[in-house]
């Protein structure tokens, strides 16, 4: 089985925002960069396709070089194989700019399997993989929970919630499939599996190998514009509930909530 | 030239949700701003009946896709008929819910319409003509205001339970129109084989109008007890921080925050919840934020509009009971 997991590169939860003069960028000096944890979710499943049905698994990232480091733990994770998409004529792309360049180079690829994360946990936009589903003409199942690809390798079938229900998906391959929390627990990568890593082949991708129409990506390619960042809307401060007892703190935060929020 | 507001509508088993309303109601918002019409997309099986109420929440113009087909959401079907359907009409703005079904469903019509796409928002506006959405980035650590370069319709989906529904007025009245696509067999890939209902039967958390959240400090899953107590009272779903569910106390689908739901209920209970940034990231457009924690120094209580220092294992079961004058 061939099975392909387009990584994101993304900064870390920790990361505190700071916004670049001019407001429409974030500093981005500081950051520590990380495999999009979503990203996580789609290593381990591949690569626990792998063991089940043989194959080999391919990550793909885009962006500026430091990505390379988050191929590399994909790698060490137990992938076969790295692509790094990179060209300055790339970066500041949107999300369909971005699907764009993945689908081009994938194309090119033999894939059953194609996972994706949910969404970027940068600008939490979760448009990629749909975007690049459909640039490829495959199916989509988005929010993976559980998958099982039959015997013969043709479909799978997916677990995907929804509210208040869970939807079993079924889809022939090829599909993409995105990933959340609850569908695995990612492996960590092990001392001699970072070692492995060293060796496995990176390729490296550039705007020369991609055929696309240089307007289609980069800021000018751009679709949606980002405008203005501000930081989050202040919060009114806040009341600490008063009382000798829990007893009283509960009578008081009652009547708030009754009083004064009327929620209750 | 792209005219008029689509607000794409969403149903489930023939009944419309609570978001096709707030949809319709944004949508109608912007349709005055812009001076232009408002047309609710339905598309399911038999809905024409149960579309029509949707004039009273503002649309000029009710569009039912109808086909036994569409009587279940499936990417492939929807995303081949509402791209049929745009492309045919081209409205300058497609509304949609930030929804499971929504997410998914905008997501790959972005694609396969090749337009600027803004997921999950928390408000809209009309400038010079064109659609402004805003939206939390960096899990609401910024915010980011976005518009669209040549690229209609100008696609943007609302975070449930955000955008408020307008009072319904019997008075209104709409067209109502029978949308014109064809679908082949040959195209729909995916199938549902089947649905499993959620055993705790209780309102999905990103839909419900409160929340009571329990974190590490509810010290067991037996203790999430007093929570589903405190919660039946007020009507309310029960939540869980990372920490609860990494134990196996709660389920992965109660799981508020970064890697879990984005929630925003009218009131959000945290307790025994720290308030750490990935935690605050799912909940952080909660209308109003209750903290019960009895670390007076927790970063919660710096979100919280009432705080309440002490032990929730007194503060909970006296406030159940303190609340029940009220009901
Ligand atoms: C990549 C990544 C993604 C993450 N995603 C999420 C996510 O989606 N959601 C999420 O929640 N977290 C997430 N986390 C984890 C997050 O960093 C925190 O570890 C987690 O939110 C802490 O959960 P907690 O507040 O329940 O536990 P703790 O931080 O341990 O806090 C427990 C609190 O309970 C209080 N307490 C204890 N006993 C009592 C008592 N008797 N009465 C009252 N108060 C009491 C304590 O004072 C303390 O403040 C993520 C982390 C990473 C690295
Ligand atoms: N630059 C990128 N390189 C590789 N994969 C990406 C890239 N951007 C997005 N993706 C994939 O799409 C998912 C969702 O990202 P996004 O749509 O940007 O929120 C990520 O988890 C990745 O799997």
């Amino acid at each position: 089985m061939k099975i392909i997991v387009c990584i994101k590169q993304v900064p870390d939860t920790e990361t505190q925002i700071k916004i670049a003069p001019g407001g429409e960028k974030i500093v981005t000096d500081d950051i520590k960069w990380v495999m999009n944890p979503y990203d996580e979710f789609g290593v381990e499943e591949a690569l626990r396709l792998k063991e089940k049905f043989g194959g080999d698994v391919t990550v793909v990232g885009l962006g500026p070089k430091r990505v390379t480091e988050s191929i590399r733990t994909a790698l060490a994770m137990g992938a076969d194989k790295g692509i790094l998409i990179s060209d300055s004529a790339l970066e500041g792309s949107d999300s369909l700019g971005a699907a764009k360049a993945l689908a081009s180079v994938i194309k090119g690829l033999q894939f059953d399997v194609i996972f994706a994360g949910q969404r970027g946990i940068d600008e939490d936009q979760g448009l990629v993989g749909a975007c690049l589903a459909d640039l490829l003409g495959i199916p989509q199942v988005s929010l993976a929970v559980k998958l099982e690809v039959a015997a013969d390798a043709k479909s799978v079938k997916v677990n995907r919630p929804v509210e208040g229900q869970t939807l079993v998906v079924e889809a022939q391959l090829p599909v993409l499939i995105t990933t959340q929390k609850g569908l695995n627990e990612p492996r960590y990568a092990s001392l001699p599996g970072i070692m492995k890593a060293k060796k496995k082949p990176l390729e490296e991708k550039t705007m020369k190998d991609l055929g696309l129409d240089p307007a289609a990506v980069g800021p000018n390619g751009r679709k949606l514009k980002i405008l203005k960042i501000t930081p989050p809307p202040a919060r009114a401060a806040g009341k600490i509930v008063q009382g000798e007892t829990p007893q009283e703190k509960a009578v008081e935060l009652a009547r708030l909530l009754h009083e004064e929020a009327k929620l209750i | 030239m792209a005219q008029g507001v689509w607000a794409v509508t969403e149903q489930r088993d023939g009944n419309l949700r609570k978001i096709s309303y707030e949809l319709v109601s944004e949508g109608r918002r912007l349709a005055d701003k812009l001076g232009q019409k408002l047309t609710a997309v339905v598309i399911g099986s038999s809905m024409k009946e149960k579309a029509q109420e949707l004039a009273q929440y503002g649309a000029d113009r009710i569009m039912v896709a109808d086909d036994p087909r569409l009587g279940q959401y499936t990417t492939d079907a929807y995303v081949e008929v509402l791209g049929q359907l745009a492309k045919a009409e081209e409205p300058s703005v497609l509304l949609m819910g930030a929804s499971v079904q929504g997410k998914d469903f905008s997501a790959r019509l972005a694609g396969r319409l090749g337009v600027g796409m803004a997921q999950d928002c928390t408000a809209f506006d009309i400038e010079n003509g064109g659609l402004i959405a805003i939206r939390p980035i960096y899990a609401g650590k910024a915010y980011a205001r976005v518009g669209f370069e040549n690229s209609f319709p100008q696609m943007a989906t609302a975070r449930p339970n955000v955008m408020s529904v307008l009072a319904p007025d019997s008075g209104r009245s709409a067209e109502v129109v029978d949308a014109k696509f064809t679908l082949n067999d040959a195209e729909l890939k995916t199938k549902v084989a089947d649905t499993i209902q959620d055993a705790s039967g209780k309102v999905d958390l990103t839909e419900a109008d409160k929340i009571v959240s329990g974190g590490r400090g509810m010290k067991g899953p037996e203790n999430f007890k007093i929570l589903e107590d405190f919660a039946a009272v007020i009507g309310a779903s029960v939540g869980a921080s990372r920490s609860a569910v990494d134990a196996g106390w709660r389920p992965h689908r109660d799981q508020v925050g970064q890697t879990g739901k984005v929630v925003s209920p009218s009131l959000y209970v945290a307790c025994g919840i720290s308030g750490a940034i990935q935690h605050l990231a799912g909940m952080s457009t909660s209308k109003l934020i209750v903290a019960i924690n009895k670390d007076a120094e927790a970063p919660i209580f710096q979100k919280a509009d009432y705080g309440v220092v002490g032990d929730l294992f007194d503060i909970v079961p006296a406030l159940t009971e303190a609340v029940k004058k009220y009901m």
